[in-house]
């Protein structure tokens, strides 16, 4: 979230992208997002992020809580497949725009 | 009646719930033949000694419907949650949330509510007197001599926000008690903030770079990969 001081820049988290929704060849099931995160290519690979929270953050025309910006908070759960996909839920479903966007793959909840 | 020692039975078991002897041969085990012969023939009976008048108490004026179900007892205590293996007093982590993410900071102990006591030391990077849940932070393999610190008063009540005191409020003086406290740092938070650090800052300065090191933030760059670094 944007601050009004002049804090150092940091990244505490993994830049990840919305690849879609769970689904088979013709159905798919919005309450589970497929992400891709960066750097993260197979499945043992993902185990350090199961669990992890992660972001889908956009912004809106109008200001909510003092911000244009708004966030949707969510977790992931399981790798999907072989190549370090991976699934997560969101506190609500991902809208379908998000396809292709960004989203932010904390570091928390830590456990090393 | 006073505590007795619980009594072994004198009829060991076969099986569960056969004993060994016949209630004849118990009757005789136990001697009862030879307490009739001392009493005249007959077993002694104590009467029930009278019990204590207990105060009159009035009916009740109401009686719920059905039956009431009274909760069992619950004598559960919690305790602190785990201590990671990777977090002893003294060791470096990086706070991952919250104000000062991404900063080094040194851990001094565990609070009874299972919360982190951590310090900056404030000197070096700003980090006050702080507690911190486990889960936002990453212990690091640096470890700092804590032995000259006393953390012994610090606990959960000692980071207890004031009870906000309640003022009525008069229509003309609305505007004015908006502006009344801001919260001030008590002195002796400062001196207690001093004291913790003097001590940390010997032990952190006689190491080579630790200090700029705390002082420097933690951030992810290009081709980082946290399932890949060692702390």
């Amino acid at each position: 979230m944007v601050k009004g001081r002049q804090g150092e820049r940091v990244r505490l988290y993994v830049r990840g992208s919305i690849l879609g929704y769970k689904r088979s060849k013709s159905n798919q099931y919005p309450n589970t997002s497929l992400i891709q995160i960066e750097g993260v290519n197979s499945k043992e690979e993902v185990a350090y992020y199961c669990g992890k929270r992660m972001a889908y953050i956009y912004k809106a025309k109008v200001k909510k809580n003092g911000s244009h910006y708004r966030c949707i908070w969510g977790k992931v759960t399981r790798p999907h497949g072989n190549t370090g996909v991976v699934r997560a839920k969101f506190k609500s479903n991902l809208p379908p725009r998000s396809m292709g966007a960004r989203v932010r793959v904390f570091m928390y909840p830590s456990n090393i | 009646m006073a505590p007795k020692k619980p009594r072994v039975t004198r009829n060991p078991e076969l099986i569960r719930g056969i004993g060994t002897y016949s209630r004849s041969q118990m009757y005789h085990k136990r001697g009862i033949w030879a307490i009739k012969a001392k009493h005249g023939g007959v077993l002694p009976r104590h009467d029930p000694k009278p019990k204590p008048q207990a105060p009159a108490q009035k009916p009740p004026k109401f009686y719920p419907a059905d039956d009431v179900k009274t909760p069992l007892v619950n004598k559960h205590k919690p305790k602190p949650t785990k201590l990671r293996a990777s977090i002893t007093p003294g060791t470096v982590l990086i706070l991952l949330a919250g104000r000062f993410k991404g900063k080094r900071v040194v851990f001094l102990k565990q609070l009874p509510s299972g919360l982190l006591l951590v310090t900056g030391p404030f000197k070096i990077n700003g980090v006050p007197l702080r507690r911190v849940n486990q889960s936002y932070v990453i212990g690091t393999s640096t470890k700092v001599d804590i032995s000259g610190v006393n953390v012994d008063k610090f606990d959960d009540k000692y980071f207890a926000k004031e009870a906000k005191k309640k003022t009525t409020k008069g229509e003309g003086e609305f505007f004015e008690a908006e502006k009344e406290e801001k919260n001030v740092l008590p002195q002796e938070k400062k001196d207690d903030q001093k004291t913790v650090d003097t001590a940390l800052l010997k032990a952190i300065e006689s190491v080579p770079d630790l200090k700029s090191y705390l002082g420097a933030r933690f951030s992810l760059k290009a081709g980082m990969k946290p399932h890949e670094l060692v702390f």
